[in-house]
C-alpha cells in the first residue's frame, strides 16, 4: 500500500507536489480551502517573462491532477498539521505519512496604504485587478474610456516598515515590467510611468525585458517612490513623488493608477505553525530550516514546505521548488520506512 | 470599503466631559471670538464642565519649532500645564492649538520611550516650581471634543450648512493642521490620510466636504516659513498651491483646526489678490476661512460679529447670506459696548472683480 502524504494548498506548488509524488508512487491528498485547485496564478492573464498564458501553465496542472485521480478535499480548511496527518476544521482527520504546506502567500491589502486612494478612487487599482481586467479582456478607466496615461507603482506593501513588510516580495518588478508591456500593446499612444525604488530584474529575460520596455515600447521608468495620489474633479489621479535620479520632486496627473501590490505572509501562518511546534519568520512566513540543502524542511521531521509558503517566489521558482519537495518527502519516506 | 469609512479604523478615546482647557498663543490674538465661543458652546450649551485656567502659559512651541526653546524646556513647561490640570481637580487635557497638541502628543511619547527624560522632566518641575508631575488621563484637541459633540450641536442648531436660497449642502472645505495627525496618525479621528475630524462636523451639520486634489498639502504656515522672512515665499506658495487645486469646487467656505493654517488661508488670500490681482472665491472674491468654533457657532444660531468673524481678512458677509445668518452690517466693527474698533480699507480680495486691478498689474 502506498504511503500517503496530505499535501494543504491545491495551487501550483501544490498541485506540482501531488503530481511528482504520485510519479514515485506516493498517494497524495490534497486539502483545498476553495473551491478548485489553482491558488492565485489561476487568475493572471500571462506571465513574465516570457508572455506565455497563466491558463496554460495552470489548467494543464489542474486537469493532470485530476485525471491522475489525486484524491481533493475541497473548501476544507487545516487547522492543525502534524507529521502524521492534519487536521481539518470541520474536525475530521487525514492522517498520513508526511505533511507538505503549501498554503502560500496573501495579497498585500492595498486599502492599507491609505495614501493611495484604492477602494476610494475609481481608478485606482492593483495589479491584480488589472489582470483580472485583461483576462476579461476590456481594460478601461470607470467610465468606460481608454486611459492615456499610466502610473504603476511598484512596492505596494513591500519594503515598507510602515505596514510591517519590510521584506521584497521578488515579483512585482517584472510584473510592473510585464504588464507596462501589456498596456502599451493595448494602448500604444498611452504614457506608461513606471515609478520604482530598484529595478530587481534577476531572472532569466528580466533584464532583457525591462530593456525591451524601454527601447521598444517607451516605458518611462522613474526612480522615485508616490508619497500620495488624490482625486481630481473630472476623476483622473493626481499623484506626487520625488524623481530621485534628479533630486525633484514631480507632480503629475494620470488617468489609472496601479498599485503592484506585495505578497504578504498568510495571516493563518502563526496559529498554524504552532500546532506543529514550528517556527516562523520575521517576516511571518514559514521558516525553512536553511536556505541550502534544507529549503523545503521544516524543523519537524515529517513536515515539508512547497511554494511561497516560506517566501516570495515566482511562479516557475515554485514549481521547481515543488518538484524538490516531493524529491525530499520521498527521500524521508524510504528512510523512514527502510525502503532503500 | 466604502468612501471616508477608513476614518473609523482611527479612534481614540474622547472624555465626553471635565475638560482642563488649554488656549492657544495664536488663536487668543488672531481669533479670540473662537475660544471665547468654545467656551460657550461647551458650558452655555451642552453643560459640560470646562475649566478655562488663567494660571496655564504658552506651550512654548512656537520657539521649540523655531529652536529657540531646548527640549529640557518645553519638556518643564509641559510638565507644568500638567500639574496645573490636576492641581484643578481635572484629568482630561484639551489644547485649542494644533502644535500645542502636537507637543503634548510628543513630550507624552517621548516620554514613553525614553523614561529617563521623565524622571528629568520630573527633577526640573519640582526644582523651578515645587510642582509634581501628574500625567493626563487623555489628551484631545478642541476639534476632537468639538467632533464627540458634534450630534448633541445638531441637535440644538438653528440652521444647517445649506445654501437657504437654493437649498442645497453648501460645499466645504476642510483643512486640518500638519501636527493633528501626521506626527502620530493615531491621535487624530480618521489618521492622517483622511481625517475626520471636521468632515464629521460637517457631514453632521448638513454640509458636503470637498475632496480635493491638494486636500492634505500643508498650508505653508510652518513656523520657519513665516518667521523666517525670506522663506515667506514658500508659505504663500503652498497656500497657493492649495487655493488654486480647490477653487474648480466652487467652495462656499474653507474651515480649518489649526490657528495657523486658519489665519494663512485667510490673509494669503488678501496676499495673492494684491500680488496678482487672482481671487478664489465667487463674484470676483475670496472664499471664507473659518474656524470649527465659528462653523458651530453658526449653526447654533450665535451672532457672527459676536463670534469676532470681523477679523476675517476675507468677508464672510457672502456665506452669512447663503446661511441665512441675520446679521447687522453697522455692528460688524463695534467692539465691546458699542465702541467703534475702525473698519480696513477695501482690499482686493473682497472687491468685485473688475475694481480688484493692483496698481503693480499695470
Amino acid at each position: 500500500m502506498a504511503h500517503r502524504v496530505v499535501i494543504v494548498g491545491g495551487g501550483a506548488a501544490g498541485m506540482q507536489t501531488a503530481l511528482e509524488l504520485k510519479s514515485r508512487g506516493i498517494e497524495p491528498v490534497i486539502v483545498e480551502r476553495n473551491i478548485e485547485l489553482g491558488g492565485k496564478a489561476k487568475g493572471w492573464h500571462k506571465l513574465f517573462p516570457s508572455f506565455v498564458s497563466a491558463a496554460d501553465v495552470m489548467q494543464p496542472l489542474a486537469l493532470k491532477v485530476k485525471s491522475e485521480r489525486i484524491r481533493c478535499f475541497y473548501g476544507q480548511e487545516v487547522s492543525e498539521i502534524a507529521p502524521d496527518g492534519v487536521m481539518l476544521r470541520s474536525k475530521e482527520r487525514i492522517p498520513a505519512d508526511a505533511v507538505v504546506v503549501a498554503t502560500g502567500f496573501t495579497l498585500f491589502d492595498a486599502h492599507r496604504k491609505q495614501e493611495y486612494g484604492y477602494g476610494l478612487y475609481d481608478n485606482v487599482i492593483t495589479s491584480v485587478d488589472l489582470e483580472r481586467m485583461m483576462n476579461s479582456g476590456c481594460v478601461s478607466l470607470a467610465d468606460g474610456t481608454e486611459p492615456k496615461r499610466i502610473a504603476i507603482l511598484h512596492c505596494v506593501g513591500s519594503r515598507d516598515e510602515k505596514v510591517g513588510q519590510k521584506h521584497c516580495s521578488k515579483v512585482c518588478c517584472i510584473t510592473g515590467v510585464k504588464q507596462a508591456i501589456e498596456l502599451k500593446q493595448l494602448f500604444p499612444t498611452a504614457d506608461v510611468f513606471n515609478f520604482y525604488m530598484d529595478m530587481r530584474m534577476f531572472g532569466p529575460g528580466y533584464e532583457e525585458l525591462y530593456r525591451e520596455a524601454q527601447e521598444r515600447y517607451n516605458v518611462h521608468f522613474v526612480r522615485g517612490r508616490i508619497s500620495e495620489a488624490a482625486e481630481t474633479i473630472n476623476k483622473r489621479i493626481q499623484i506626487k513623488a520625488e524623481d530621485t535620479l534628479t533630486g525633484r520632486p514631480l507632480r503629475m496627473t494620470v488617468d489609472m493608477l496601479v498599485l503592484l501590490v506585495g505578497m504578504s505572509a498568510n495571516y493563518e501562518n502563526p496559529a498554524l505553525a504552532a500546532t506543529a511546534g514550528l517556527d516562523l519568520a520575521p517576516n511571518g512566513y514559514f521558516k525553512a530550516v536553511d536556505t541550502f540543502l534544507g529549503a523545503v524542511r521544516s524543523q519537524r521531521e515529517g513536515i515539508f514546505f512547497a511554494g511561497a509558503v516560506t517566501a516570495p517566489k515566482s511562479l516557475a521558482d515554485t514549481l521547481a521548488e515543488a518538484s524538490l519537495t516531493a524529491s525530499a518527502v520521498d527521500d524521508y519516506l524510504k528512510r523512514k520506512f527502510n525502503l532503500r | 470599503m466604502s468612501r471616508r469609512a477608513s476614518w473609523q479604523e482611527y479612534q481614540k478615546d474622547i472624555a465626553a466631559d471635565k475638560y482642563y482647557y488649554a488656549r492657544s498663543c495664536i488663536r487668543q490674538n488672531f481669533f479670540p471670538g473662537s475660544e471665547k465661543a468654545f467656551l460657550d458652546i461647551l458650558s452655555n450649551d451642552l453643560g459640560i464642565d470646562i475649566y478655562d485656567d488663567p494660571l496655564h502659559t504658552s506651550c512654548t512651541g512656537i520657539g521649540y519649532h523655531s529652536d529657540v526653546v531646548p527640549l529640557e524646556t518645553i519638556m518643564t513647561v509641559v510638565a507644568r500645564q500638567f500639574s496645573l490640570m490636576a492641581e484643578a481637580g481635572y484629568e482630561n487635557f484639551i489644547s485649542s492649538c494644533i502644535t500645542s497638541f502636537g507637543i503634548y502628543n510628543e513630550v507624552l511619547a517621548t516620554w514613553e520611550e525614553f523614561p529617563e527624560t521623565e524622571e528629568r522632566t520630573r527633577k526640573y518641575l519640582k526644582e523651578a516650581t515645587g510642582r509634581e508631575l501628574v500625567k493626563p488621563r487623555s489628551i484631545a484637541h478642541t476639534s476632537d471634543i468639538m467632533f464627540h459633540h458634534r450630534h448633541a450641536i445638531a441637535r440644538k442648531a438653528k440652521r444647517r450648512l445649506v445654501n437657504v436660497m437654493t437649498g442645497e449642502p453648501l460645499k466645504v472645505v476642510e483643512h486640518i493642521g500638519c501636527h493633528y495627525a501626521k506626527i502620530f496618525p493615531k491621535s487624530g479621528i480618521g489618521g492622517s490620510e483622511f481625517p475626520y475630524v471636521l468632515a464629521g462636523m460637517i457631514e453632521a451639520w448638513g454640509g458636503d466636504v470637498v475632496d480635493y486634489p491638494e486636500r492634505r498639502h500643508c498650508c505653508g504656515f510652518g513656523f520657519r516659513n513665516y518667521l523666517v522672512q525670506a522663506n515667506r515665499g514658500s508659505s504663500i506658495a503652498n497656500s497657493h498651491k492649495k487655493l488654486e487645486s480647490m477653487a474648480p469646487y466652487r467652495p462656499d467656505f474653507i474651515v480649518a483646526n489649526c490657528p495657523g493654517c486658519t489665519m494663512f488661508l485667510d490673509k494669503w488670500q488678501y496676499a495673492i489678490a494684491e500680488m496678482d490681482g487672482t481671487t478664489y472665491g465667487a463674484n470676483g472674491k475670496g472664499i471664507p476661512v473659518l474656524t470649527y468654533e465659528e462653523m458651530a457657532g453658526l449653526v447654533l444660531g450665535y451672532d457672527p460679529w459676536e463670534l469676532g468673524m470681523q477679523f476675517h481678512q476675507v468677508d464672510v458677509e457672502p456665506l452669512l447670506d447663503k446661511l441665512g445668518v441675520q446679521y447687522d452690517p453697522q455692528a460688524k466693527y463695534l467692539g465691546a459696548g458699542g465702541k467703534y474698533i475702525g473698519k480696513p480699507a477695501p482690499v482686493a480680495v473682497n472687491c468685485e472683480s473688475e475694481r480688484r486691478l493692483y496698481e503693480i498689474r499695470r
